[in-house]
């Protein structure tokens, strides 16, 4: 199904089902332990083995040797799979480093070997035993210092346009009567899902099966055949429940790539997990960045000039962190430009965690926003309303399908009690506690992917959806029953779900905060071709055929919805495709988070104590499950804001705190309370579901927010994430 | 982790022997830091004793008007008595204040305060580690130190000891007794039980090898305001950047042990004469050749600024 002109009415505008806060299709078998992840597929392989990885010592350099001896000889092992031995490989064009690393090292903790034994305590026992030599070489691991040799990164689809600039910034700034120009500065990060990269690999003659955790079924089939040099008819990827990815499992990882060697090597099915310590230099994080952002404003707050400049690093061949893009499209402003450039870094893969650009942007745009406003002596809010724009700010002529931006500020503004906020700071006392109050914008874009789903009706009246799309943990598998049970008239519970598996229909998957509109408006477009078919063999003109209640219904005829496959399950496929509604409009998702924040006067502990998150976000296919990933990002932003930080050493080149003692995260203390409104609203420009992504809007801006509500509270403004006391104990004010 | 043999030692004197007899033999209890390390094969033992069953997990009062507390009392059975709460409240705080509540229920007394450090370069095998690897050099030296000590620190190791229970331990001058390999029993007074690294910092206590914990032995209770104040940057379930235990009576003398900034609980006693004239003169004598690097520095005035508000509240 083309998707190029606007939605009009539906069948997903009755809203029976879509729409609903039900709870999630597969909560029992998450509750009760029964949903099988990665590592738990225990019926679908006999006689498997287990491997361990073992990763590099050294940041950069060379295997100088590896004495597998010993290693070897260990209690149950039957195979030790390295670079040398493994065979010519290729690369996933995803990838950056390779996943098996040798004799060339790339980055600390590069995958060098797996020990394949009969258990995984003798296969991790055994890995103790490999002899690394290295030869060490020096290395760049220090964005700062590596920020002056930074240079314009190749433009790709990923990164947008890298420089951009409309009118004359420069002399627009020049001439402002109010200005800043600031610069900040954002850590590098780790995803830290829960569930660990994990993989089981079966090989049957010339066919693969892996069993994994990844949130695109169709990248990683596409570059594990790469990286073998097989055919990719020849590898089937099921990844039927995800335990978190953020990012983190877009892109093939060791633990796939080595399960299917070590499985070859060992001429038997074979597990291989990521252990925790080795994941966040192993695998993919959120780079670092130094953002520098200058506001020229008139004295009444029109902005009319806005520069955002970003650097950040990665290793040779990767891409920039595109921490400027949101700041093309936020505000108004006649005179503007962006641009990022990227250090090569050999520190390990820097790549996309959730709301990659938007997220750490955000981090610095919304503090330089509160700090104009504060420089104009205008309210946060009000500035920012000031500034709204309708239209693409570089391409006037461009309009956003929706923006009801100044509808989240000011209903925020109002369900918060901002109006109670002191504006100026440190003025607010309770015992020990300073206490502010804190805003910023939400913003992500929008984005449209192809996404293709089978639909099978049997002749009991059940629909089976079956599509590769993932279920990360933010309700896929319920939201696209909701859908199907929409467009065919049935509850939800007549409708089977199967997702994860290259073998279904090519999907958007998850990555993006695209799932969601994109995966179900696939499904959308399998559904209106089945409900034709259903309707042609029960002789109704499709048109006037309605589905409700099981039945298909057309004047004073009702037929059970099965009927039409007595004589055999009618299958229907198709693809949503989308033609140019995107150039022709801009497609952003919009909200605004409100933040409290006390800081203990004496030691500079800083905790939240309420947030508030309001979204648009086009139409909500299910309140309950959007709310979760709402909350769930707005954590996540807690955590930017006040903890989150892969700490480099820059001497040895690695991250240090690479486990879930040192990388800490919020827990259940630090978050005490979460409000989540979504506006009511529709988008018929973005999809047929008339919806947009969600998961990361709620990210975006939160970081900014608990800044400003700190600076509120103490009057100390913290240029550099994570705000830690340590950054500001010797500014707090002095308390009697 | 590396296969190891393992037996329950059938009371405390046999399980000091057993422990002698095997060089590379551990005790163990709970078990929450051990089995970790040995996972990431940082502890490496041959072999194992299991000590849960000695029946050293009572809390009884001496007759000095004190309390001994059985090795193998869980933290949070510990946290939870009376007794304790009532007369010895800055244990009981400090307990809270540690790991989670499902660590406490497993964690014992004297395997908390036998808890090796959270240096991350001690927990990465690939880097050397002097406490880990003797002789191999320090890398959090110079490295990422934020986390690490300010004082009592070496050229050899800048690790902390990780306890918030043995920061009350030694504010409350508790003692160790123990039974040694050859049966004999003795007494540690906290102040001696953990050793700062010097060139050494593979050893960590005063425990000579095959001796046994027994009991936490708490003398009389000395009254006053009980204050553990754990600061760190999350607000449950991390290690303190620093921690303020404090005993203050009314009129104002006291006593101060400081966690997060040594090899040991922190405590001197000659600085606690200052407390009447507040935290910024005990601090300076409590902290009197510090080492602090360019990552932890902060530490010392958050251990000024953390001891004014134990003191404001101790007077409120």
């Amino acid at each position: 199904m083309k998707f190029d002109t606007p939605a009009t009415t539906n069948p997903i505008d009755a809203l029976k089902v879509v729409g609903q806060p039900i709870d999630r299709i597969d909560g029992p078998l998450k509750t009760t332990g029964t949903a099988p992840y990665a590592y738990e597929h225990h019926g679908e392989a006999e006689n498997v083995a287990y491997g361990h990885v073992i990763g590099a010592g050294i940041a950069k350099g060379r295997i100088a040797g590896i004495d597998t001896a010993a290693a070897g000889r260990a209690p149950g092992v039957l195979a030790i799979v390295t670079a040398a031995t493994a065979g010519p490989l290729g690369k996933g064009k995803r990838n950056t480093a390779t996943l098996l690393g040798g004799p060339e090292i790339q980055h600390y903790h590069q995958a060098v070997a797996l020990v394949v034994a009969e258990t995984f305590e003798q296969a991790r026992a055994a890995a103790e035993l490999v002899r690394i030599d290295y030869l060490a070489e020096p290395g760049a691991f220090d964005l700062r210092a590596a920020k002056g040799s930074a240079t314009k990164p190749k433009e790709s689809g990923q990164t947008g346009p890298v420089d951009t600039s409309v009118g004359d910034f420069a002399g627009a700034f020049a001439r402002a009567p109010v200005s800043l120009d600031t610069t900040y500065t954002t850590p590098d990060q780790s995803h830290m899902m829960m569930e660990p990269h994990a993989s089981l690999a079966l090989w049957e003659g010339d066919r693969l099966t892996l069993w994994t955790s990844s949130q695109m079924i169709d990248w990683w089939t596409d570059d594990l055949a790469a990286t073998l040099d097989i055919p990719k008819k020849n590898v089937r990827v099921v990844s039927p429940f995800i335990g978190g990815g953020f990012g983190g499992k877009l892109f093939l990882r060791a633990d796939a790539l080595l399960a299917a060697l070590g499985a070859r090597a060992a001429g038997r099915p074979v597990k291989v997990a990521l252990h925790r310590p080795l994941v966040p230099n192993n695998t993919t994080h959120r780079p670092a960045t130094v953002q520098r952002i200058r506001i020229g404003a008139t004295r009444e707050g029109d902005i009319t000039a806005i520069a955002h400049e970003s650097w950040s690093g990665d290793l040779p061949d990767g891409g920039p962190e595109t921490a400027v893009n949101q700041t093309r499209l936020l505000y108004a402003g006649a005179n503007r430009m962006t641009a990022m450039r990227l250090a090569v870094l050999d520190l390990p893969e820097g790549n996309s965690m959730r709301a990659p650009g938007e997220a750490p942007g955000m981090m610095a745009l919304e503090i330089a926003m509160d700090e104009m406003a504060e420089k104009l002596r205008i309210d946060p809010v009000e500035f920012r309303i000031r500034n709204d724009t309708l239209v693409d700010p570089e391409k006037p002529g461009r309009p956003f399908s929706s923006r009801p931006f100044v509808e989240c500020l000011r209903l925020g503004a109002d369900r918060f009690g901002w109006s109670r906020r002191d504006p100026q700071p440190a003025r607010r006392r309770e015992g020990r506690w300073l206490v502010g109050l804190g805003m910023a914008a939400a913003f992500r874009n929008n984005l449209l992917m192809t996404s293709a789903a089978r639909v099978r009706l049997d002749a009991e009246g059940g629909v089976t959806v079956e599509t590769d799309m993932t279920d990360i943990g933010t309700g896929s598998y319920t939201i696209i029953a909701q859908t199907a049970a929409e467009m065919m008239g049935l509850p939800v519970g007549r409708v089977t779900v199967r997702l994860g598996d290259s073998r279904f229909p090519v999907s958007a998957g998850s990555g993006g905060q695209f799932g969601a509109n994109n995966a179900t408006a696939g499904v959308y477009a399998a559904c209106v071709k089945l409900r034709e078919e259903i309707a042609r063999r029960l002789g109704f003109n499709s048109a006037d055929a309605a589905f409700v209640d099981g039945e298909v219904r057309s004047g004073n005829r009702a037929i059970p919805l099965g009927a039409a496959a007595a004589e055999g399950e009618i299958v229907a496929e198709d693809a949503i495709e989308y033609g140019d509604l995107d150039e022709t409009y801009q497609q952003s998702t919009f909200g605004a988070h409100f933040v409290e924040a006390a800081v203990d006067s004496a030691t500079g502990e800083a905790r939240v104590r309420r947030m508030l998150a309001v979204c648009a976000a086009g139409r909500i296919l299910n309140p309950k499950s959007a709310r979760s990933q709402v909350i769930g990002a707005m954590t996540m932003g807690v955590g930017a804001a006040l903890m989150e930080h892969l700490a480099v050493d820059t001497r040895r080149g690695f991250f240090v705190n690479h486990d879930l003692a040192g990388y800490e995260v919020p827990v259940h203390a630090d978050i005490p309370h979460q409000e989540v409104v979504f506006l009511d609203e529709t988008d018929p420009i973005s999809s047929p579901m008339k919806a947009k992504g969600v998961g990361e809007l709620g990210l975006c801006g939160v970081g900014a927010a608990v800044a400003n509500a700190i600076y509120n509270a103490t009057g100390v403004r913290v240029r550099d994430y994570p705000i830690t006391l340590d950054t500001y104990l010797d500014r707090l004010p002095e308390v009697a | 982790m590396k296969p190891f043999s393992y037996e329950r030692a059938a009371s405390p004197a046999e399980a000091a022997a057993a422990a002698a007899r095997r060089p590379g033999a551990r005790f163990i209890a709970g078990g929450t830091n051990l089995l970790d390390l040995m996972k990431l094969q940082i502890e490496v033992p041959s072999h194992l004793i299991d000590v849960n069953g000695l029946a050293l997990d009572t809390i009884e009062p001496t007759p000095e008007g004190g309390l001994r507390v059985g090795a193998l009392v869980s933290n949070t059975a510990l946290a939870a008595d009376p007794r304790v709460r009532r007369d010895y409240a800055l244990l009981t705080r400090a307990l809270l204040a540690g790991a989670s509540g499902q660590l406490r229920n497993k964690a014992t007394t004297a395997g908390n305060l036998l808890q090796r450090t959270r240096c991350p370069y001690f927990y990465d095998t690939a880097q050397p580690c002097n406490k880990r690897r003797p002789g191999s050099g320090c890398a959090a030296i110079g490295g990422f130190t934020r986390q690490l000590g300010v004082i009592g620190t070496s050229d050899a190791c800048i690790a902390t000891h990780p306890s918030d229970m043995a920061v009350a331990l030694r504010a409350l001058d508790a003692v160790v007794e123990t039974v040694q390999a050859d049966g004999a029993t003795r007494t540690i007074p906290m102040a001696d039980f953990h050793r700062l690294p010097g060139e050494t910092p593979h050893i960590e206590t005063a425990l000579q090898p095959g001796e046994l914990i027994t009991a936490v032995v708490l003398p009389r209770p000395l009254g006053g305001r009980h204050i553990y104040r754990k600061v760190r940057d999350r607000a449950s379930y991390a290690f303190a950047l620093v921690s303020v235990g404090a005993v203050v009576q009314p009129d104002g003398t006291g006593r101060v042990a400081l966690g997060g900034v040594a090899h040991k609980p922190w405590r001197v006693e000659e600085a606690e004469t200052e407390l009447p004239r507040g935290a910024r003169a005990v601090t300076e004598r409590l902290l009197a050749g510090a080492r602090p690097t360019r990552d932890n520095a902060f530490k010392v005035t958050l251990v000024e600024r953390t001891l004014g508000s134990v003191l404001a509240e101790a007077r409120g």
